[in-house]
């Protein structure tokens, strides 16, 4: 794990004549020496880290349980932030949305990219050309992809029903829809989104040794065969990681339902975490909000100890 | 180069094989096109049509006629100098912080034994494990009123800044690239008296210029795109960087002037990736196989 090796004994360092000579007293406080200057270093982030990962992760878990109002003395009232944030109906629905947006993200944003990389990884030319532009929406900021996105699902003028119009579909209300809107949101953030996933994939794609499909040909396998066979348990790892990490991300989504729906219509996209951004922002209600952000982090914690766990499994293994 | 992948060469030698390539090859040039070119044409194109032009059905293709004004509008009335100032101030200093800090610390962690240098990295790979989303209220109130000093950085900088430190994945990222460098050349820097700053500065530093570009965008292109944080942070409206700039001015501007303003807000980024796309490519996929 960690080369404790890496540096050379204080000894060493102590006994050599260009260092300035050990004060009597010796070793001791050379190693206090050592210490403090190692600490100096230190110092910067650690006070970060105290200050904005460490504390403020007690001090959810303290609040949740405290009526808390910026400026005056917190109080203690139990479960009641508990209780009160569960019998909200915004809560069920923030729930069913976001758990619903996440099985879609997973369905969609997953499968698409899983493919588009699967044929990506057969074409011979323009392979710069497309990692490029697969890519290119990620560096847009997605507040812009969001609001473009809305402006394509403008009922009137918008290009998603002009599409339609065009191929003489029906058209839709697309993120305007109480039916519609969830999935609307989902089709944004796959697009936003999906470059970083094709790339990975693609490279976990290429380490695949070829003997192995030929292997695979030779003993007759058909395509799908020798994609079921080789490219898939040869990948495992990758996939497993990749579908982790896009529920970690999507269960955390908020800028594209604030930005496009602003929760609407009738909650269909409100998420856990515009809720929690609606109580402590809109109602002032912070002792809400941090027991709607315990309750998430509960669930995301275990989602990421099993990321966690997955990628140093594979760095074993590697 | 060319390695074996699911389809063989041989398939692909043969006349069927090649008709078939080619036309998978033009549908995909042609699906990126239409998913990922098109929207963007839309927009750039969006912003030069004329305020009717743009809500006309059906749609024009290209602009009847070029206009410029819309760029020149969202400029002047989103004032979008001030809030690309903002970002770039705040995703400069992000920048900064997070490389003298986090290298620092990375250096401390991985050469200079701290006592207790094991609880403080499993404190810190800890909150990996704790999404950044779902702790922003309980940040914000520490923010809004930091402990022992009792002072506000709401609206301030520092309130982008000082967070932006407390990144566990660029410092572990440092740390392990650190713990790879030869130990020889490092010994051979102390033992020809060098401190430990002179080491980190004239040694370590120069060694690490990889890893320090990828931890560089990684900062960069996190601030520039964020937005629930500033959203929470920044009430002033003068403070605001451009994202949340875009989304408080989207409701009151003409159509035009805001496809402008998306578009000029998402060229640095775009022009960041286009300039670096080989490393950023790179990095990411190499990401892929070492987590």
């Amino acid at each position: 794990m960690t080369r404790t090796a890496a540096r050379p004994p204080a000894e060493a360092i102590a006994v050599h004549p260009v260092q300035a000579p050990p004060p009597a007293g010796g070793r001791g406080r050379r190693r206090l020496a050592d210490q403090v200057r190692a600490y100096g270093f230190l110092l910067g982030g650690l006070i970060c880290f105290a200050l904005f990962s460490w504390y403020p992760a007690i001090r959810a878990v303290v609040i949740a349980f405290q009526k808390y109002t910026p400026g005056s003395s917190p109080e203690w009232v139990g479960t009641a932030n508990f209780t009160r944030v569960l019998h909200d109906p915004e809560f069920t629905a923030a729930w069913r949305n976001t758990l619903t947006f996440t099985l879609l993200a997973l369905l969609i944003g997953f499968a698409i990219p899983f493919l588009l990389a699967l044929v990506l990884n057969e074409l011979r030319h323009a392979k710069a050309f497309f990692r490029v532009v697969v890519y290119l929406p990620v560096m847009i900021p997605p507040v812009v992809s969001a609001l473009l996105w809305k402006w394509f699902y403008d009922p009137g003028a918008g290009l998603a029903n002009e599409a339609l119009r065009f191929l003489h579909l029906p058209t839709s209300n697309w993120s305007n829809g109480a039916d519609t809107a969830l999935i609307s949101l989902v089709a944004v953030a796959t697009w936003a989104n999906m470059g970083g996933t094709v790339l990975i994939y693609l490279a976990a794609l290429q380490s695949i040794p070829g003997e192995l499909y030929e292997a695979a040909e030779l003993d007759g396998a058909s395509l799908l065969q020798r994609i079921r066979h080789v490219t898939i348990p040869q990948t495992r790892f990758v996939i497993l990681m990749l579908m982790l990490l896009q529920i970690i991300a999507t269960m955390q989504v908020f800028t594209e339902p604030f930005v496009i729906t602003g929760g609407g219509p009738e909650n269909a996209t409100v998420t856990v975490l515009y809720l929690i951004y609606k109580y402590a922002f809109l109602y002032n209600d912070f002792g809400g909000a941090c027991a709607l952000s315990v309750m998430l982090l509960v669930l995301l914690g275990a989602f990421s100890a099993l990321y966690l766990r997955l990628t140093r499994s594979g760095e074993d293994d590697a | 180069m060319s390695t074996r992948t699911l389809v063989s060469p041989a398939t692909l030698a043969r006349p069927r094989g090649r008709a078939v390539y080619w036309t998978v090859f033009t549908a995909v040039v042609v699906l990126f096109a239409i998913a990922f070119l098109f929207p963007v044409y839309w927009m750039v194109t969006g912003a030069m049509k004329s305020p009717d032009e743009v809500a006309k059905t059906p749609p024009t293709l290209v602009p009847e006629q070029w206009h410029l004004s819309g760029y020149g509008d969202a400029w002047d009335l989103m004032q979008l100098p001030q809030h690309l100032w903002n970002t770039v101030v705040q995703a400069a200093g992000a920048w900064l912080f997070q490389l003298v800090f986090c290298t620092a610390a990375a250096y401390a962690l991985s050469r200079l034994k701290p006592a207790f240098g094991k609880v403080i990295l499993g404190g810190i790979l800890a909150t990996l494990m704790v999404p950044a989303q779902a702790l922003v209220v309980p940040k914000y109130l520490t923010v809004a009123d930091l402990p022992l000093i009792h002072t506000s950085l709401l609206n301030d900088p520092l309130a982008i800044w000082l967070p932006a430190v407390a990144n566990a994945f660029n410092l572990y990222l440092l740390k392990r690239f650190f713990d790879q460098l030869p130990r020889d050349v490092l010994e051979a820097a102390e033992i020809d008296g060098a401190g430990r700053l002179r080491t980190l500065w004239s040694i370590v530093l120069p060694m690490s210029r990889p890893v320090l570009g990828v931890v560089s965008i990684f900062a960069l292109v996190a601030v520039w795109q964020d937005f629930l944080w500033p959203l929470m942070v920044f009430s002033d409206t003068g403070k605001q960087p451009i994202s949340v700039a875009l989304v408080q001015l989207s409701q009151n501007i003409q159509l035009t002037v805001l496809i402008a303003a998306m578009v000029i807000a998402s060229i640095p980024m775009v022009a960041l990736f286009l300039v670096f796309q080989r490393h950023i490519i790179a990095g990411i996929s190499a990401g892929s196989t070492k987590g």
